[in-house]
């Protein structure tokens, strides 16, 4: 029996979950995808992030049940016939992940942020990206690549 | 229940190495293989490199890579020693069946220690290889040339041959020789520096791309068939035992597999996730809490560890007459720094999987230690130990002793009892109350200036609640075997650092004690390795302290210590002097140091006061000088950094790239530690569990700037023979005195206390003006 349907990266998936699961055990556990991950069950760190209708969403506090019907973007569903998006590319360009492991939000969180606001001041960048959190530090690295990838798709 | 070989080749993602691969690594790689897994022999060229016949070659080191391109910098110096193209090579690291025992990472040693036989055994290869081609061409080895993987006839370049070709998909089958494995050595020298071409340059690291993508398959993404979900429920409150548990409102859960309780241990396994997350805390325990408080509130704790009967105490450093000198001097300050436990609250609390398949144990771990952990929970368990194996992958950071030791050890003890593959996670609560934490420190300084301001003695006193400083891996000190009841004899004795400069001072005392909390084992207040264990701590107090000595002298506080550096022409071997002479000088050149005494007395902008501060130490041969500039908020005391600088002195760079960025995030750290970080705890808990109550370094604390210099003050700075010394920890001992010490620049008032959050600063602020 499947009760729940998810569209994630343009694919539906049937999936037979309780519906108070939160959205990130059924991404990772239920669909394989891992780019999205578990940093704090509570919102706070963002290590969770997924897109939906254009926000960045907290998938560890977000229930599967209450994002069915919705297109659901992860880090996986970012990359275009193979072309990784220019924040990606940026990302690799600037060298920025050291662990990597909050990435996930810090890539999702900036491409939203940029969906809005193509070309942020630095003040913008600071003020989109605060509540994604980074125990590496790579936060001045991440701030040239959001950069960088504006000037890309300027 | 055996995993198929494809279901684990998709797990673990390392089928990328295993193409065209030595068939008996290759079976390695591809577990589970049925065991026993024997450690690789670090005597066998084999164990280190394989070369296939299509000219490429794959690298198997025991280290870990945490993030900062040491595997990438492993990759360059072996590839420039077997005379590889970089590209054309790769490196497994860290998995104890398939990589000798190198130790794992730790201590900022990889190139600095473990570089030297990877270096030399590439060497040796190479030595190999070229002989193989000199009986192949018939011609001595003197007479052949070797670029890019390809041997040649010098007199003839069109007879030549390919490594590959050479060995023709066998093993190399050499002998090395070496008591350690560091000391693993052929026959063959090193290249010396000038011959390096690859050393220098900056490859990118190969494990990027996968991370930005979300196809690196981490440590916490493993999978096998039949894989289950633990959560541990911890006790309530520091030192509670067990009286009784409850389990009737979990038992008819979906998916609910298994309590398991030993002593004061539990945790519940499930089959799905979010099932064991539900049981965990639905479970009824009834905890008994400890008779005595297990420790003073964080509000307490500098009043405590003052008063405490220290555990131990080092025996004086002393040189000159200190207290004839300092009886003797125009002026004398004394001041007290105090720095709370800080603790590595990883982004991804800790986790690890267990397969206990086959009667055997393989555990998936990003634990920084592998072969450690594989050693103690063969210990743990009572099992031979080539039955136990650890698969290295990526994971959250890991800077020294975390919690991912204790969750590899739960993974593998539930794995045992529930005889299915466990994977343990802790929450967030649990990683940031439970983590081992950096060592809460109190330091007295005292110092002495002639009239001419010539500093001429200098004391430092260091109590450091350190006492049971947990070793890594440890089968008796892991949370699990003291949860089960497990007692070492003797606890750790722990220990109080001294600062690490180069300053000339005739007359010193240096001295340092340890105290211990109340309850010893069973505590959340667990001392481990924190990134530079004790440096920033240590490092807030000392170089504090002499910035202090420089205003009362009222000198730049960069000619004060200058001064102080350049009193003495004795060094030791690694010329810590002169190179320390040389970072000091690069860091003020690259800031645009304009020499004046704090404070700067400049006049405010509004509300905002500028200002600069020096700081600088060395960690083993690695030297370092920072500045920070800071902007302080006069009305919410709040500081930012504006810029920051770090002239850093490693020795031979490897990778520039990759160390600059090591450098910015090592230095970012301890700027969160500066200016956030702090454990706080009631009189029976820690109470800072995420990250709202614990805070962290944010992107909007950046720095507009950061400018690293990379220096080399080597006396000699061409000499064949320049070491690659360890290059992260290093930076993270002077950020925080430097920044206390602009805000000193800034504002005139000394912040004696970490972190410098708004409102300490505020009260500093407010208390000078009245």
């Amino acid at each position: 029996m499947r009760n729940l349907t998810l569209t994630v990266n343009g694919r539906r998936h049937a999936v037979d979950v309780d519906p108070s699961t939160p959205l990130l055990y059924v991404l990772r556990n239920d669909l394989g995808l891992t780019g999205p991950r578990f940093g704090c069950g509570l919102g706070q760190c963002g290590a969770c992030t997924v897109i939906i209708r254009g926000q960045a969403v907290r998938s560890c506090i977000r229930t599967a049940g209450s994002v069915q019907g919705a297109d659901i973007t992860t880090l996986e569903g970012l990359a275009k016939d193979g072309v990784l998006h220019p924040l990606q590319q940026a990302w690799i360009d600037e060298q920025v992940p050291q662990c990597g492991f909050c990435q996930n939000g810090q890539i999702l969180t900036a491409k939203v942020l940029l969906d809005r606001n193509p070309s942020p001041t630095d003040a913008d960048i600071r003020q989109a990206m605060a509540g994604t959190l980074c125990r590496c530090m790579t936060y001045y690295r991440i701030q040239a690549a959001i950069k960088r990838a504006a000037k890309e798709m300027a | 229940m055996t995993p198929s070989r494809r279901d684990f080749l998709k797990g673990t993602g390392l089928l990328v190495v295993s193409i065209g691969m030595d068939p008996l690594r290759l079976a390695a790689l591809q577990g589970p293989s049925p065991g026993p897994y024997p450690d690789p022999d670090f005597r066998q060229l084999d164990s280190w490199i394989v070369v296939r016949e299509d000219n490429t070659a794959t690298f198997f080191v025991g280290k870990t890579d945490l993030g900062q391109g040491t595997g990438t910098a492993f990759r360059q110096i072996m590839s420039d020693e077997l005379d590889m193209p970089y590209d054309r090579t790769s490196v497994v690291m860290g998995s104890t069946d398939v990589t000798v025992d190198q130790g794992g990472s730790g201590g900022s040693d990889a190139l600095q220690t473990d570089g030297w036989p990877m270096r030399r055994v590439a060497a040796e290869a190479r030595r190999v290889l070229v002989e193989l081609a000199a009986v192949k061409f018939g011609v001595p080895a003197g007479e052949l040339t070797v670029r890019d993987g390809v041997v040649s006839v010098a007199s003839d370049p069109s007879r030549r041959v390919t490594y590959g070709e050479l060995l023709g998909g066998k093993r190399f089958n050499v002998t090395l020789s070496g008591d350690d494995v560091n000391s693993t050595t052929g026959r063959a020298k090193v290249k010396p520096v000038q011959d390096l071409r690859i050393v220098g340059q900056s490859p990118r690291r190969d494990d990027i791309p996968p991370k930005v993508d979300g196809t690196l398959t981490w440590a916490v993404d493993v999978t096998v068939p039949g894989m289950v979900h633990a959560r541990n429920v911890k006790p309530p409150v520091a030192g509670a035992t067990v009286a009784g548990i409850d389990e009737s409102p979990v038992r008819n859960l979906p998916g609910f597999i298994k309590v398991v309780r030993k002593g004061n241990y539990v945790a519940v396994v499930c089959e799905r996730e979010e099932q064991a997350i539900r049981a965990a805390r639905q479970l009824k325990v009834s905890w008994q809490r400890p008779a005595a408080a297990p420790f003073p509130t964080s509000d307490d704790l500098f009043r405590y560890m003052r008063s405490a009967t220290p555990t131990w105490s080092s025996t004086p450093v002393v040189i000159g007459r200190p207290d004839a000198a300092l009886a003797a001097a125009a002026t004398v300050i004394e001041a007290e720094y105090e720095v709370p436990f800080q603790g590595h609250t990883a982004i991804g609390p800790a986790h690890a999987m267990a397969d206990p398949s086959n009667d055997q144990l393989t555990i998936y771990s990003n634990d920084m230690k592998s072969y450690g952990l594989r050693n103690g929970v063969a210990r743990f368990l009572d099992m031979p130990r080539d039955r136990v194996r650890v698969v290295w992958k990526e994971g959250p950071q890991a800077y020294g002793r975390t919690a991912a030791d204790d969750a590899g050890f739960e993974a593998a003890f539930l794995a045992k009892e529930v005889g299915r593959p466990v994977r343990v996670q802790w929450t967030r609560q649990e990683e940031t109350a439970w983590d081992t934490k950096g060592p809460a420190y109190v330091v007295r300084m005292r110092g002495g200036l002639d009239g001419q301001g010539n500093l001429v003695a200098l004391e430092y006193e260091a109590r450091a609640a350190d006492h049971n400083h947990l070793g890594y891996n440890e089968h008796d000190t892991v949370l699990i075997a003291q949860l089960t009841g497990m007692r070492r004899s003797t606890p750790a004795r722990g220990s109080a650092a001294a600062p690490s400069e180069m300053y000339v001072v005739p007359n010193r005392r240096v001295a340092g004690h340890v105290v211990g909390l109340p309850l010893v084992w069973e505590t959340p207040l667990r001392t481990g390795n924190l990134r530079d264990p004790n440096g920033p701590q240590v490092t807030f107090a000392s170089e504090s302290f002499i910035d202090e000595l420089a205003a009362a002298a009222g000198a730049d506080p960069v000619a004060f210590r200058l001064k102080l550096l350049t009193a003495s022409t004795e060094d030791d071997s690694g010329f810590k002097r002169a190179r320390s002479i040389a970072v000091v000088k690069a860091a003020a050149e690259a800031y645009g140091w304009d020499p004046r005494p704090s404070p700067s007395r400049a006049a405010p902008s509004g509300d905002i006061l500028t200002g600069r501060g020096f700081a600088y130490s060395y960690r083993s041969q690695t030297v370092v000088a920072q500045i920070a500039e800071v902007e302080v908020h006069r009305q919410t005391g709040h500081v930012w950094v504006k810029r920051l600088v770090c002239a850093h002195d490693c020795g031979l760079v490897v990778n520039p790239e990759a160390l600059r960025r090591t450098i910015e995030c090592g230095m970012l750290h301890s700027l969160s530690r500066a200016l956030h970080e702090e454990v706080r705890f009631d009189a029976e808990k820690v109470t800072s569990v995420d990250w709202v109550s614990h805070p962290t370094l944010t992107h909007a604390d950046t720095p507009a700037q950061i400018d690293v210099v990379l220096v080399n003050g080597d006396p000699k700075p061409d000499r064949p023979d320049l070491p690659h010394y360890g290059a992260g920890e290093a930076v993270c001992k002077p950020v925080l005195a430097a920044v206390a010490n602009a805000i000193f620049d800034a504002t005139g008032v000394r912040i004696r206390r970490v972190p410098f959050r708004d409102a300490r600063v505020l009260a500093a602020l407010r208390a000078a003006r009245t």
